[in-house]
């Protein structure tokens, strides 16, 4: 479904501040596979997204989404095939228009824009529907603003949006970290219904290890811009964040120990 | 007085398609466009240059308005493919239209007065219900023609509009104002978009400076200087006086806005102290008037709301303190 084939990127090169942000990055994901990928502050994973997204071009290495290559695609013509959801609850909405309105622009993401109405009559029952399935009540508030909802509102909102036109590929960035913990209980739940219902292709970054061994049948350790860890299937299901930390040590301290011989 | 205040609600009709161009760049692309001060003048060459070379007065503003279309385009091309920055690309816009305006005209001004216009040929149309009327409303202006063709064509254009940004396109248009993070992971081409935009926009301004020049007589090319300020006063006059919470609303707004704005200058300019020369900085005292007042009426609101809250609070712990 996704495949990342040797993606390397590097930023600001040939600089000072030269930082190499993927290297070499191998990653294939079977259709329904739903991975949780988990690292420290500039292991790469956000710069990940960006790639798959479109946000950002790799330096070498290709996208295939669907046995298609997309590498050179724009974000927004990339996006036919992908679903995404921010960190930020502000970012995956736009806040002057109605909830309505928001969907009828998620339902066009598929397909080219038309002169016909976005909103009809069948799409409107079809939203409710949809919205109902969120049990926010936010099927009786159609012609809301956006912007009047709560943030954990707002997030439910977006995810319905990436993911009720089922995506090739949906990527989700940390998109419970903005939230207090009753409400990225609330998303995190969501995330996973959403994705069993509709069978979807699955990337997400956390920084949340609780979140990423709960969710998803495999699971990537990111450092340094390589992944250094991965688990699936039954690896995975057995999988604690007391033994991931373990294993994050051991990796660590076994690269501090190949650095030392090198150095000696 | 009376014929004043009439003829400024046929200006203002006529500016109010300027003003809702300026809606669609300013409010719902969020793009500060200031092309319009060139566009609206290049409407009003090519439809004046048109006419006297003895083209269809209709065709001839329909021209401008494609005119109109392409100038707003250039300045999306500007910002979206060469990145400049929106405020730039309309000022460089601006100038570039300057000499192309002049090129147009082939020189500064352009006299319509012997030639049959759209407002000749409706005026025409008009005489039997002008003679009529003139009968019965003892203040009757010389014709109506130009109010009522003004307000079609103002109702078709707000119709229009406000259908269209209900459409898939429209809906993406707005969403590109809005969030354009939003729209771009909803595969909105954005550069695309905002170049639509900004041509819709000043296609509409293009249409007024046409329609204003055979309404005035002649085409001038100063007559677009400060027009992006009218323009905005029109769009905040309206939404300050009578809200902007739907399209649909918004839209109304903005039209009457405009209609407001030129009988606010006709009365201003009544005033003896005041001249002709001054009408600019009269528009830039409406324009920050508009701004600032409602700001300090809410600010007030808010000062009254929240005294009477801790009046509330104090009552209450008043109350309290007895009970114990």
């Amino acid at each position: 479904m996704l495949q990342l084939k040797q993606i390397t990127k590097v930023f600001n090169e040939g600089t000072l501040d030269e930082k190499v942000a993927l290297k070499h990055i191998e990653l294939s994901l079977q259709p329904g596979d739903f991975v949780t990928i988990i690292g420290s502050n500039g292991a790469g994973k956000s710069t990940l997204m960006n790639i798959i997204s479109g946000r950002l071009a790799p330096d070498t290495g290709e996208v295939v989404i669907d046995g298609k290559d997309v590498t050179t695609m724009s974000e927004h013509e990339r996006a036919r095939y992908i679903g995404r959801v921010f960190q930020d609850p502000m970012a995956g909405t736009a806040p002057n228009m109605t909830i309505e309105e928001n969907l009828a622009i998620a339902y066009n993401r598929t397909e080219k824009r038309t002169l016909r109405f976005g909103v009809t009559k069948k799409r409107r029952e079809f939203f409710k529907e949809t919205l109902a399935t969120l049990q926010l009540g936010l099927e009786n508030r159609l012609h809301a603003k956006v912007g009047l909802l709560s943030g954990g509102e707002r997030q439910a909102l977006s995810l319905l949006m990436a993911t009720f036109t089922k995506p090739h590929v949906l990527l989700l960035d940390e998109h419970t970290a903005a939230l207090d913990p009753a409400r990225a209980q609330l998303i995190t739940d969501l995330t996973k219904q959403i994705v069993e219902q509709y069978r979807l292709t699955t990337l997400m970054v956390t920084h949340n290890m609780e979140q990423a061994v709960q969710l998803g049948n495999r699971l990537i350790m990111m450092d340094g811009g390589q992944i250094i860890f991965e688990a699936s299937g039954e690896e995975k299901k057995k999988l604690t964040v007391e033994a991931l930390l373990q294993e994050f040590q051991r990796i660590r301290g076994s690269q501090f120990a190949s650095d030392r011989t090198v150095l000696v | 007085m009376i014929t004043a205040l009439f003829s400024s609600v046929e200006a203002g009709l006529l500016y109010a398609l300027m003003a809702l161009g300026v809606y669609i760049s300013f409010r719902i692309l969020d793009f500060p466009d200031l092309t319009v001060d060139g566009s609206f003048v290049t409407g009003a060459a090519v439809a004046s240059v048109l006419i006297v070379a003895g083209v269809n007065p209709f065709i001839a503003s329909l021209a401008a308005l494609g005119a109109g279309f392409l100038a707003g385009c250039m300045t999306g091309l500007l910002h979206t493919k060469g990145k400049i920055n929106p405020l730039l690309s309309g000022i460089l816009m601006m100038i570039a239209l300057y000499s192309i305006n002049l090129r147009i005209m082939d020189k500064p001004n352009v006299p319509l007065l012997q030639q049959e216009t759209v407002m000749t040929m409706v005026t025409a149309q008009f005489q039997r219900v002008d003679a009529a009327l003139a009968m019965i409303v003892p203040f009757a202006p010389k014709t109506w023609a130009v109010i009522v063709f003004g307000t079609l064509l103002v109702v078709i254009a707000k119709v229009v509009m406000d259908l269209f940004l209900k459409t898939e396109v429209g809906l993406a248009l707005r969403a590109v104002g809005d969030n354009k993070k939003m729209i771009a992971s909803f595969s909105g081409n954005t550069d695309r978009l905002t170049i639509i935009g900004l041509g819709l926009s000043n296609a509409l301004v293009a249409f007024s400076g046409a329609l204003i020049a055979q309404y005035s007589g002649f085409s001038d090319i100063g007559m677009g200087i400060g027009m992006i300020v009218i323009g905005l006063a029109s769009v905040i006059i309206g939404e300050a006086l009578f809200g902007a919470k739907t399209i649909v609303r918004a839209t109304l707004a903005v039209i009457l806005g405009a209609i407001v704005y030129r009988i606010v200058i006709t009365l201003a300019l009544r005033v003896q102290f005041l001249e002709t020369g001054d009408v600019k900085l009269i528009t830039a005292f409406i324009v920050i008037l508009a701004l600032v007042v409602p700001q300090m009426v809410a600010a007030r609101a808010e000062k009254q709301r929240k005294a009477r809250k801790r009046g509330a609070a104090v009552a209450s712990t008043q109350a309290d303190y007895e009970s114990v």
